[in-house]
Parts: C-alpha cells; sequence; structure tokens
C-alpha cells in the first residue's frame, strides 16, 4: 500500500555515491571535464574554509552571529553553480556557498555578521539578492520577481531568465512558502524552489515539520519536485541545471529537495548537543560532500596531491585574508542609522537626523571643554 | 473643473497612471473579472489585460510578498487589499520586508509599490471587517502612510504614491467612496508626501483629522460657522511622515485644538497628534487638547450600536464647545 506519506521509500537522485564512486541517473546526464570538476572542489574547501573561519571570528568576538553551511557545501555550489549570469537567486541567510560562486566577497558576508553594514553588494551585478532573515519569506519574494520576469517576456527560450530561491526545510511548514508553491504553479512562474532539508529546524527534526517527503509537496500544487542528494555536488548541479531549464523555457517552476545535513550548530547561538544524538553526526560525516569527491578525483586520476596540496594553501591564504580582513572593517558612524530608511528625502527624518547630530555634536564641545 | 466622486477620482488617476507607466501593474483579489469589491479597478482589466491587472489567489500574504519581489525587479505594482483588515494577513511581509529590504539590503533595492486599501467603520460590516489600523502601519518606519479625506486629495495622493520609490500605503475610506468634490480638468497634481494641508482657516479652535475625520472636519466647521465659532481645519493628509510643523503652527494661532481620529483612543494618532502639540506649542496652549475617537470596543454590526461607537458631527461638535469653553471663549 503506498499511502504516499513518509513510510515509503523516497527515490533520491545521486550520481556521486559516498565512496567516490559514479552513477549513472538517465534523467540527469552529467558531463562534465576534469578542469570542471576541480573547479568544483576547490569551491567546496574554500568556502568551508570561509565558514571556518567564520565561526572562529564569532567565538573570537568579532562576529555577532555566523550561520554555517557546514555540511551543506555540496548543495550550494552544486546548484549555484548551474546558474547562467542573467539568472536571480534569492537566498536565505546560510548560502554563502551560493554567494561565493555569485561572486560575492566572503568580506561582505562578513560585514554583515559583525554588524559594520547592512550589505552592499548590488543584486543585479551578481544575480543574487541579499540574505534574509525571516523564515521563507524570500520564497514570496522570488516568485513576484519570476512573475515580472515573465511578463517581460525574459523567458520562454534556452536564453531566457530563470529564477532560484533558496529556503530551508523549517520554512516549508511557513504559509509564505506555499502561498508561494501556489502563486508559482497558477502563473506557470519561472521559479525553481530550492529546497535544502539539512533535517533540522534549530531543535526541530524534520517530522516535526512534515508529514511527507519534502519534495512530494510538490505534486499538490501542481508541478514536478524532486529529491536530490544534497551532499553531492555533481548530482545537485545536474537537477538543478535541469529544473532551471524547465523554468527558463516556460514550463513553470519546480521543487528541488536537496538532502543534506546540517554538521553544525543552527548558528553560533545554538548548540545542538542538546537535542540532537553523536550517533546521527557520525553517520553523516561518512557522507561528506568534499571527501566523496576527493575520493571520486584521486581513484579516476581527475587530479594529483599537488593539486589537493595547492588547494589547501589557497585556503589557507583565503583564511588568513579573511581574518584580516575582518577585522579591518571600520565600524559605521552612529549617524548612518539615518541612512537608507528611505529611498526618497524624508522631512521628518531629516529632522531627526539633525537633532542627533547636534546631540552627537554636543560630546565633542563636551570634549573641548576638559570632558565636563 | 469637475465634480467627481472619491471612488472615480482614484479610478481615473490609477488608469492614467498605467497609460503614464508602463511598470504599473495591478495586483490583489477580486481586482480583474469582478473590478474590484469596491469598482476602483473598473474596466482596467479590459484595458490593460492581464499582463498588466492580475487576479491573484485568494493570499493577501501572497500577493503583498509577490509585490514586494516585483517591486525589486524594477517593476511598480500597485496592490489592492480589499479591506484594511486583511492588510492583517500580509502584516509581514509589510512591516518585515516592504519597509525594511531598501535599509536591510544597503540601499541597493528600493520597493516601489503601493498598497491601496479602505478602512473606515459605519458600513454595518461587522468587528473584523470595520477597523481602523493604519496606526499600525503609521508606526513603521520604512513605510509612508497617506489617507486622503477629498476626491483631488485622492488623485494626488495616489499619483504621488505611485511615482514614490518607497512602500507607501494608500488608506482609502469606505465612507467616502461615494462622496463629491472637484477636481481640475486633466489633472497632473502630485500630492508632496508628508505634507498635511490647512483645508479651512480659522481663528478660534484647531479641528485636526484625517480621512473621514478631515471630511467630517469640514461639516463641523461650516456648521459652526453659523454660530460664528472660528475653526481652523487641519487634514493631516500623510500619516507617515507626519508633518508636526502645520498642526503646530496652527495651534500657536488658535491657542487650543481638538483631535478627531476614526481609530480606538488609547495610543491611537490622536495621543501623537496631542503629545505633538505639546512639544510644539506648550506655551500657547489655553486648554488640554481634547480627543474624540472610536469607543474601545470590537465595532457593534448592529446599526444603533455602530454609531454610538463612532465619533460623529456631534460628538466633535460638542468636544469644540466645551473646550471652547474651557478656554473662556464664548461659544453659541
Amino acid at each position: 500500500m503506498s499511502d504516499n506519506t513518509a513510510h515509503d521509500e523516497p527515490e533520491l537522485v545521486q550520481l556521486l555515491t559516498p565512496e567516490g564512486e559514479l552513477r549513472h541517473h538517465p534523467d540527469y546526464p552529467l558531463d562534465l571535464g576534469a578542469e570542471e570538476v576541480r573547479g568544483l572542489y576547490r569551491d567546496l574547501v574554500l568556502v568551508r574554509r570561509v565558514d571556518t573561519e567564520a565561526v572562529a571570528l564569532q567565538r573570537q568576538g568579532e562576529l555577532g552571529l555566523w550561520a554555517s553551511l557546514l555540511g551543506q557545501e555540496a548543495a550550494q555550489i552544486g546548484s549555484a553553480r548551474a546558474l547562467r549570469p542573467q539568472d536571480m537567486a534569492f537566498p536565505s541567510y546560510r548560502e554563502h556557498g551560493v554567494a561565493w560562486v555569485r561572486g560575492v566577497d566572503p568580506r561582505e558576508l562578513l560585514g554583515m555578521f559583525r554588524g559594520v553594514t547592512n550589505g552592499g553588494w548590488d543584486p543585479a551585478e551578481h544575480g543574487l539578492h541579499l540574505y534574509t532573515i525571516v523564515i521563507g519569506s524570500q520564497t514570496l519574494h522570488a516568485t513576484g520577481y519570476a512573475m515580472g520576469v515573465q511578463r517581460d517576456g525574459a523567458t520562454g527560450g534556452d536564453d531566457g531568465t530563470a529564477v532560484i530561491v533558496y529556503f530551508g526545510d523549517g520554512a516549508t511548514s511557513q504559509g509564505d512558502t506555499n502561498e508561494a508553491f501556489n502563486f508559482a504553479a497558477v502563473n506557470n512562474a519561472p521559479v525553481v524552489f530550492f529546497c535544502q532539508n539539512n533535517q533540522w529546524a534549530i531543535s526541530e527534526p524534520l517530522e516535526r515539520q512534515s508529514r511527507v517527503p519534502l519534495y512530494r509537496r510538490a505534486a499538490g500544487f501542481g508541478f514536478p519536485g524532486v529529491r536530490v542528494d544534497g551532499n553531492d555536488v555533481f548530482a545537485s548541479l545536474a537537477v538543478t541545471r535541469r529544473a532551471l531549464q524547465h523554468a527558463r523555457e516556460g514550463q513553470g517552476p519546480m521543487l528541488i529537495e536537496a538532502f543534506t545535513y546540517r554538521m553544525g550548530a543552527h548558528t553560533t547561538n545554538d548548540d545542538p548537543t542538546r537535542y540532537r544524538v553523536a550517533a546521527e553526526l557520525e553517520e553523516w560525516k561518512r557522507k561528506d560532500p568534499i571527501l566523496r569527491l576527493r575520493a571520486y578525483m584521486a581513484a579516476n586520476g581527475v587530479a594529483d596531491d599537488d593539486f589537493f596540496a595547492a588547494v589547501d594553501a589557497e585556503a589557507d591564504k583565503l583564511g588568513e585574508r579573511v581574518r584580516i580582513e575582518c577585522r579591518a572593517l571600520p565600524d559605521p558612524d552612529p549617524l548612518d542609522i539615518f541612512h537608507e530608511v528611505y529611498a526618497e528625502p524624508h522631512a521628518q527624518l531629516d529632522l531627526q537626523r539633525a537633532e542627533f547630530a547636534d546631540y552627537l555634536a554636543s560630546f565633542e564641545d563636551a570634549g573641548a571643554e576638559g570632558g565636563r | 473643473m469637475s465634480v467627481i466622486t472619491y471612488r472615480q477620482a482614484l479610478r481615473d488617476t490609477l488608469r492614467a497612471e498605467m497609460h503614464r507607466d508602463e511598470n504599473v501593474i495591478l495586483l490583489g483579489e477580486e481586482i480583474g473579472v469582478f473590478e474590484g469589491s469596491y469598482k476602483i479597478t473598473e474596466g482596467l482589466l479590459n484595458e490593460f489585460g492581464e499582463r498588466r491587472v492580475r487576479d491573484t489567489p485568494i493570499a493577501e500574504e501572497g500577493f503583498v510578498g509577490a509585490a514586494v519581489g516585483a517591486a525589486m525587479l524594477g517593476l511598480r505594482p500597485v496592490v489592492e487589499l480589499m479591506t484594511i483588515n486583511f492588510s492583517l494577513i500580509a502584516i509581514d511581509q509589510i512591516i518585515n520586508h516592504a519597509a525594511k529590504i531598501y535599509g536591510m539590503f544597503g540601499g541597493q533595492n528600493s520597493v516601489p509599490m503601493v498598497i491601496r486599501t479602505p478602512g473606515g467603520g459605519g458600513q454595518q460590516l461587522g468587528a473584523t471587517h470595520s477597523q481602523n489600523i493604519e496606526l499600525f502601519y503609521a508606526f513603521v518606519p520604512g513605510l509612508k502612510v497617506l489617507a486622503p479625506s477629498t476626491p483631488a486629495e485622492a488623485a494626488s495622493m495616489l499619483r504621488a504614491a505611485i511615482r514614490d520609490d518607497d512602500p507607501v500605503l494608500l488608506l482609502e475610506n469606505l465612507g467616502l467612496y461615494n462622496t463629491k468634490g472637484e477636481v481640475p480638468d486633466d489633472d497632473e497634481s502630485v500630492a508632496e508626501i508628508g505634507r498635511a494641508a490647512v483645508t479651512r482657516e480659522g481663528s478660534d479652535i484647531t479641528l485636526i483629522g484625517y480621512s473621514r475625520m478631515a471630511a467630517l472636519g469640514t461639516q463641523v466647521a461650516e456648521a459652526l460657522a453659523k454660530e460664528d465659532i472660528s475653526v481652523e481645519v487641519v487634514d493631516l493628509r500623510s500619516l507617515r511622515p507626519l508633518d508636526r510643523q502645520t498642526i503646530v503652527d496652527s495651534v500657536k494661532k488658535t491657542g487650543c485644538a481638538v483631535v478627531a481620529e476614526d481609530d480606538w483612543l488609547t495610543y491611537g494618532i490622536g495621543a501623537e497628534i496631542a503629545a505633538s502639540i505639546q512639544e510644539g506649542a506648550f506655551d500657547y496652549l489655553d486648554a488640554p487638547v481634547r480627543r474624540v475617537a472610536m469607543a474601545e470596543v470590537p465595532l457593534p454590526y448592529a446599526k444603533p450600536l455602530e454609531n454610538a461607537a463612532l465619533p460623529s458631527t456631534e460628538s466633535v461638535t460638542t468636544a469644540i464647545k466645551e473646550t471652547l469653553s474651557a478656554v473662556g471663549k464664548r461659544v453659541g
């Protein structure tokens, strides 16, 4: 009996096993040259290093917070490498790998988590929107954006524009996400819903979020859903490439559930040892996205020891740069609180800014008078 | 000059703005085939087609959120929420996203969208459909809230809202849709956002209101003129940004004030106005600022009870006369 619940064994698209062996999948062929494979490996290692450094910087008091992507590198790098320059990605707050691929310098991310900037990369230039912190809200933004793309006639061919939106397993319970699924479906909007199911919404496991495997939600809304091994960079790339093509050709939305695992804490404010068992972590360590790719590359002559050593050296250098640049980020000026509240002039705010400037200046005057 | 209704002024302006700017699109429930619950979008689907006028699924958070995304693409979505009461379902997208994206995205993306929505009691729509909760939005930096009280204001404010690069909530009013007023022919006026107006000059007392209460205030002032009481009427027009200067200047002239508001008294917009007056014109005040607001109850459905709960010509008139008595000015 199949009642379409979690009791069924869901299909998982996998092109690279945890042992590093290639698997063929008839629907998702992938033909990568050695250079591209080495590029993916380099991406995975470097974003993991940025992440490791950021966690350490937070522990040292240099960042207010960090949301680690540890364990989710392949889902992010694979999916983002499937994007074309004209495509637009809407991240949540953990998509440091996507930002890396879209050419956003790690310094920009650290600035946000250090709290010295609200970000500042140009979404149009990078094809990546800024991080959204509220859970699932960006699914609607992406859908509305995609409806606009569709309206502008920028979809419907091989050179069309597609939109991708990243969210987590917890976000699938939000009304926004379900409304986005429905809006995208009825409008046939060119948007790919990329759900990184990392098994945990802070302390709540997947069985608290959903009775059915998440990818099956799509069927109820009337578009395809697929579960991919999110720790397999090849499968993540191939499946996302196909979903983006589906969208850019005007065939409407798709849902990808990247089945992965959050190896670290939800954020640096969280201690996952309070709610999950060590054995689970050990099991997922054996499915590590970087180890399996390295095993494949070594066994198939895609790269030699010199290559792996060079990537490690590059990671060391990047880590050092990240540390130095993070500490050197300047504090913002207190008057900056009034910046960027409105795009247009606002007399009421200008008045408050002037009053606050006078207030700040009063301390300078006091200083000039010997602190009294 | 033509005399048209508030409804017609909104409809004409919306249509003209859609002709002016291809990027102006309409999103909402029942706005296309049904032409809007209050017929503001009448004829627009036929004229502009589905590419510009889109009936959405019945999900306010959904279409407001989609409008935020469309605005980030560079479109200028005008969203209709059937009533401001339904904005409660979309409040996260309004307050946490529309209002904050410009700042939280480091100034990279403005959100040039308009939310058109009517408030207003007095229509026997029951407690969940008759609330005046514009205060929620007027409270939030990043949003702009406009509240026209006449057909001419409705036209110039809708024009301003659509052309502004920030998210604007345009508060319409069920009780005003059928009211008539003069609108210039070939009107192209664009309201200055953040500017109140002295809509009637007077010398004895300042009466401050917005939306239906500004319209009602004008009627009260006209009636009291026959009793030789000179009421200056200030129409707030913009709830955020708030034009404190115009209010303060008027009170400095008259020495006393009544605020009429269709929302609840406690923490209501009148409280902010009264505070602004004491900050800006304390030495000029000859009497406490009086507030006239809705009774602090869920608005009843039964007509006599609804009337009892809402501020009225009588309650505003009484407040004005009592304040003038306290000041020692002669009242008719």
